[in-house]
């Protein structure tokens, strides 16, 4: 039955870990340049954590690829299939860039891009100021857009599970569920 | 993939739609998305409108000395220059820092006045900046942004922000209004501690016999993993000469043109001196001097031995960010160094990100100029 049917226990568990993480590092972003006092402690956790979204994103994009999604629920239009599909896609892309971009304009700003302790990354690219600005200016703008995919993809989901009632959460939750009927 | 797989016809074992749930559901909607937007934009600092953040604070700089295209929003006039570190090796007995290991290390630097005006007249009380970057192995790095003063203005990221516009000059006379700096003095009386500190350490006669102060603590960890607090400071290893305050040489750019000159006829050179902290000294208190018995490590000499007008690759390009640290060198509970981290930041975003002009303090120039003489 289309309603029991749920995503891969791998896909569940990335779903659900990297929902707390991206959340957590727009909040932090937004934080860590809004708070002089804050600002070094929450900049030490906001770059090792941007590139374990990376990490992240790259193994769970190939684990999308490599198994089929349980199908959407029957009564879904087109252009709300469309919707979903571009939506989920969009996040994608967002959780890629944002990090590499982050990776970049620390690169040109001419910095060294420490993780933790001892552990640094190479430079993406060349020392360049006016290219560290517009890649400065790009990662707060995609954030806000990512924050705003991200609240829209969690109130349609509330949306359907709240207001249509048509379990789609429920293919990734991890309760038993039980068949109707 | 399955969702453009033609749907299954309707199955009617959805629960019963009630208008009641239908708005519950809705408000918890309209609920998260309002928690969320409205969560994200506290976190953001865009309320209160008074909350002290990085942007309002460049902006303060903006409002106290006017906007400078391309320019720092402090210690915007100044000219880069280059040279090296000589590391004698004692240092390692507080850090294992590879800047500290015999030898010797690049350096590219900065002299710099306080405050946002790129072209100010030279005046000896202006502080005087040096700021410092370390290229070291494996991509680390070191930076270090230093002044002439003894001890910091200013214990607070919040009482550095009061004192700016109590200190601004006002149109008439030049000087800052009286009754405004002396309420900012009664509500900071560390500032005013720390002012009379800096009486008794009048200015030198220039950049090249000033002493710089990172002012800040650190702590630095050595090889056998032991920390202790550690403020570092530069001192001219040649004579020094007090200013003639009485008659200040002419010329918009004079300490500067001094320093080009002195730079012409010999490196200027400055001993490294490491002083270490014992415990219960202030950590957390820029305004606060250490006991003047303190051990104090000569860690090694700075030589600069070249200066350039600010141009695309050299120091103009570089945020002397404090943070920026190598391994062996941490930062200390100071609330100033989170603060200066992120205020240089912003300014160095906003100006990175502006067209450039060329710097009043041009080398070419104030050399050709001291050959005609």
């Amino acid at each position: 039955m289309s309603g029991t049917e749920k995503f891969g226990v791998l896909a569940r568990v990335l779903h659900w870990g990297m929902a707390v993480m991206v959340v957590a590092m727009l909040f932090i972003g937004a934080a860590m340049v809004a708070s002089p006092t804050a600002y070094d402690a929450l900049q030490d956790v906001h770059r090792p954590l941007g590139m374990l979204i990376l990490v992240f994103t790259v193994v769970r994009f190939v684990n999308r690829l490599r198994h089929r999604p349980p199908t959407l629920p029957p009564a879904m239009g087109r252009w709300e299939r469309v919707a979903a599909k571009g939506s989920e896609y969009l996040l994608y892309a967002l959780m890629f860039t944002l990090p590499l971009i982050g990776w970049g304009m620390l690169s040109a700003a001419g910095y060294p891009i420490v993780l933790y302790g001892p552990l640094r990354l190479p430079g993406l690219l060349p020392s360049d100021p006016a290219l560290y600005a517009m890649l400065r200016q790009a990662h707060t703008v995609l954030a806000y857009l990512l924050f705003a995919a991200f609240l829209t993809h969690a109130c349609a989901v509330l949306f359907h599970t709240l207001v249509l009632r048509d379990r789609l959460l429920g293919r990734m939750g991890f309760r038993m569920t039980f068949r109707r009927g | 993939m399955s969702e453009g797989a033609t749907p299954p016809p309707v199955t009617p074992h959805r629960p019963e739609l009630s208008r009641r749930s239908a708005l519950l559901g809705l408000a918890a909607i309209g609920g998260v998305g309002t928690a969320g937007i409205g969560g994200l934009a506290y976190a953001g600092g865009r309320f209160p409108a008074d909350r002290l953040t990085p942007a309002r604070f460049a902006d303060r700089f903006e409002q106290v000395y006017g906007k400078h295209a391309g320019f720092r929003r402090n210690h915007a006039k100044g000219v880069s220059a280059s040279g090296y570190f000589t590391a004698n090796g004692a240092g390692a007995a507080v850090s294992r820092a590879t800047v500290f290991v015999p030898g010797r290390t690049p350096v590219t630097g900065r002299f710099s006045l306080s405050g946002g005006l790129p072209d100010a007249p030279d005046a000896a009380p202006t502080v005087r900046g040096l700021g410092l970057l370390f290229p070291l192995p494996d991509g680390e790095q070191w930076r270090t942004a230093m002044i002439n003063l003894p001890v910091f203005l200013d214990r607070t990221p919040q009482g550095f922000y009061a004192r700016m516009l109590a200190a601004q000059p006002l149109p008439g006379t030049g000087k800052p209004d009286p009754e405004k700096m002396a309420a900012f003095l009664a509500e900071h009386p560390e500032t005013a501690k720390a002012m009379a500190v800096v009486k008794r350490h009048p200015p030198t006669s220039g950049f090249d016999d000033s002493t710089y102060n990172a002012l800040n603590a650190f702590r630095c960890t050595n090889e056998a993993g032991d920390t202790v607090p550690v403020r570092w400071a530069l001192k001219p290893a040649g004579p020094v000469r007090p200013a003639d305050t009485n008659a200040p040489p002419p010329g918009r750019d004079h300490l500067f043109d001094a320093l080009i000159a002195k730079v012409a006829q010999n490196p200027l050179r400055w001993r490294l001196l490491l002083t270490v902290g014992r415990p219960g000294d202030p950590t957390d208190d820029a305004t606060a001097p250490w006991p003047g018995d303190r051990r104090t490590i000569d860690a090694g000499t700075l030589t600069i031995d070249s200066v350039q007008t600010e141009a695309a690759g050299n120091a103009r390009d570089v945020n002397f960010d404090p943070l920026i640290l190598p391994d062996g060198i941490a930062a200390s509970d100071d609330p100033l160094l989170s603060a200066r981290s992120a205020v240089y930041s912003q300014s160095f975003t906003r100006r990175a990100g502006e067209p450039k002009t060329s710097s009043p303090v041009d080398v070419a120039k104030a050399q050709q100029t001291q050959k005609g003489q």
